[in-house]
């Protein structure tokens, strides 16, 4: 089985977010990249399903060459090869066109991300990815297991859960508990180093949304305490004060 | 020119998110010089349909399919492009969910539509079409230009309060090709809890973390929610041990929630479970030790022991009413 793997490389997730020049451009220094956590679990269940019964696992990243530690990480936890399109994912849509646009050329069973990236949190992409190549998509995927040419998914929907069946090929968007995030260890780390990193250039250049100005939420004002003792008071306050009740 | 909103239905009533969308949805016709249309898939009664009227739609396209009855995310995409195009919509307005994402991916694909996810204004038409989001999780918002003739706006919960009015919508039926393709994808089982206030719909969530020790002291949490009308809501952890369902997980990897109060107990606040609940109006830290990092994003707070604080604010709640 031939799997895809689409991975973002995101701020970590205990960034404190600013932003410079005027309000237009996230604030990177002194950011920790990651792999965006949900596409970690897709990875991790990519090599699970190859693990278990065979195939190779390519890792995708639309991002400038910034993104080649994060790439690399993948490919040390057991991706067999790489491909970087070189590219600011700066909207959805583009990114798609991109992910379409390999997987056009290589034809995979399987194509995996995260539900979300957890910089723009649209959840976009796989549906986007998955019209564009006119197969289906699921998301969020809590469960992927692949019986002969069919997979059995189940997703997570408001106050429960849905058992899928579909035939391959298919696109997911995965999210805990699909897998136990993978560390990786000293001897992927070395061949992480040899492994296949492709960087091919972007097809196209259209992009259907722009961010004008970003935006930090205003301050909390000050917790008001409410002694242990007293705690009925807060029932009172929620009432008259805040209005919540 | 027309403005959809896209309704989705649970255990045969409106979503309470979804007449959200409906209003918002009438808001931006307002500002287009143009009338709202609510989308209905799937077979409900027509009485609730034309209750659509009040909150904004002037018009409900309903398409009593059976097929329908599910939410099977290619149909329900393919659906959707069909109402844009026999209503010359300009603009897609929904609520975000589970199904609602994951149809919207596939519907802006098929329309060519720029997709706003997270909406949390109306969008600023003044010079182009500009549409305010939450992102980072929660810690930002980024200001959107949607530069293609179709939008797609997902909106957060709690953005938007329709007005009520006296107005009933005409409801008028609607039947879309259906493609054997479009259920490729086969839904085998449903587990829902039923009964219960789902999550993302809830206006009170009252969430329990590790600090409660074991899934046998939840009957605190579940007393004082069940009192205030609540849904139940958990941290990671909490899930991970299994304590408690995975879908009450909040946070960063979880659901992000937007509810009008939530009330943490014995969750210590990390900066991951917070970006899950930070957008809540009003937001009660409990929790035993004064230094826990959730009394620096609580409005409220009280330092004491759970099972102490959590049964009177109960027995308090149940005498107020
Ligand atoms: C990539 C990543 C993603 C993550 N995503 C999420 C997420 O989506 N959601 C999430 O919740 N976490 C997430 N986490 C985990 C997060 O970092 C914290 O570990 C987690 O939120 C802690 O859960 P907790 O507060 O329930 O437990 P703890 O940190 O153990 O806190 C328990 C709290 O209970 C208090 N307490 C103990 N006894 C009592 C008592 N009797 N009465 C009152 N208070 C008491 C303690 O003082 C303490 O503050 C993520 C972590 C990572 C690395």
């Amino acid at each position: 089985m031939k799997i895809l793997v689409c991975i973002t490389h995101v701020p970590d997730t205990t960034t404190k977010i600013s932003f410079t020049d005027n309000n237009t451009k996230l604030n990177k220094a002194g950011v920790q990249f990651i792999t965006g956590p949900y596409d970690d679990y897709a990875l991790s269940r990519a090599i699970e399903l190859k693990e278990a019964s065979g195939g190779t696992v390519t890792v995708l990243n639309v991002g400038l060459a910034e993104t080649e530690p994060t790439i690399r990480k993948a490919l040390a936890v057991g991706a067999d090869d790489a491909i970087r399109v070189n590219a600011e994912p700066t909207d959805a849509f583009f990114v798609a066109t991109q992910i379409a646009s390999i997987a056009k050329q290589n034809t995979y069973d399987l194509i995996l991300m995260g539900r979300e990236s957890i910089d723009f949190n649209s959840g976009q992409v796989h549906g986007l990815v998955g019209e564009m190549l006119g197969i289906p998509s699921v998301s969020p995927v809590m469960k992927l297991d692949i019986e002969g040419t069919t997979a059995k998914l189940s997703r997570e929907i408001e106050g429960g859960k849905e058992q899928l069946e579909v035939s391959l090929p298919l696109v997911a968007g995965c999210q805990e508990p699909i897998a136990e995030w993978k560390i990786p260890n000293m001897r992927g780390i070395m061949t992480a180093r040899t492994k296949p990193l492709k960087v091919v250039e972007p097809t196209g250049k259209e992009e259907l949304t722009t961010v004008t100005k970003y935006e930090l939420p205003a301050p909390k004002g000050a917790c008001k305490m409410i002694p242990a003792e007293e705690a009925e008071k807060l029932i009172t306050l929620l009432r008259t004060e805040a209005k919540v009740l | 020119m027309s403005i959809l909103a896209f309704v989705e239905i649970a255990e045969g009533a409106i979503k309470k998110t979804s007449q959200e969308a409906v209003g918002y949805a009438a808001e931006v016709a307002r500002m287009r010089n143009t009338t709202a249309t609510a989308v209905v898939l799937g077979e409900i009664a027509s009485a609730e349909l034309e209750n659509l009227g009040r909150i904004g739609a002037a018009k409900v396209l309903q398409a009593a399919d059976s097929r329908l009855n599910e939410g099977n995310i290619q149909a329900y995409a393919n659906v959707l492009a069909q109402a844009v195009e026999k209503e010359n919509a300009e603009v897609v307005v929904l609520a975000k969910s589970s199904l609602g994402d994951a149809v919207a991916a596939r519907l802006a694909a098929k329309i060519k539509a720029s997709l706003a996810s997270n909406a949390v204004e109306l969008p600023d038409t003044s010079n182009g079409f500009i549409v305010k989001r939450s992102i980072y999780t929660g810690k930002a918002f980024a200001y959107t230009e949607m530069n293609s003739d179709k939008k797609i706006i997902a909106i957060k919960k709690n953005v938007y309060t329709p007005a009520e009015t006296e107005n009933k919508a005409s409801v008028e039926a609607f039947s879309p090709t259906l493609q054997e393709a479009d259920f490729n994808v086969k839904i085998k089982e449903t587990v829902k809890a039923t009964g219960d206030i789902l999550l993302p719909e809830a206006d009170i969530v009252v969430s329990g973390g590790r600090g409660l020790k074991g899934p046998e002291n939840w009957g605190i949490i579940e007393e004082l929610a069940g009192a205030l009308g609540a849904a139940t809501a958990c941290s990671k952890p909490v899930s991970d041990l299994d304590w408690r369902p995975h879908h009450e997980h909040v946070g960063q990897t979880g659901i992000k929630i937007s509810p009008n109060l939530y009330i943490a107990v014995g969750i210590s606040g990390a900066i991951q479970h917070l970006a899950g609940v930070n957008s809540s109006r009003v937001i009660v830290a409990i929790n035993k030790d004064a230094d826990a990092p959730f009394f620096k994003a609580a409005d409220y707070g009280i330092v004491g022991d759970a099972f102490d604080v959590v049964p009177r604010l109960t027995k308090a709640v149940k005498e107020l009413k």
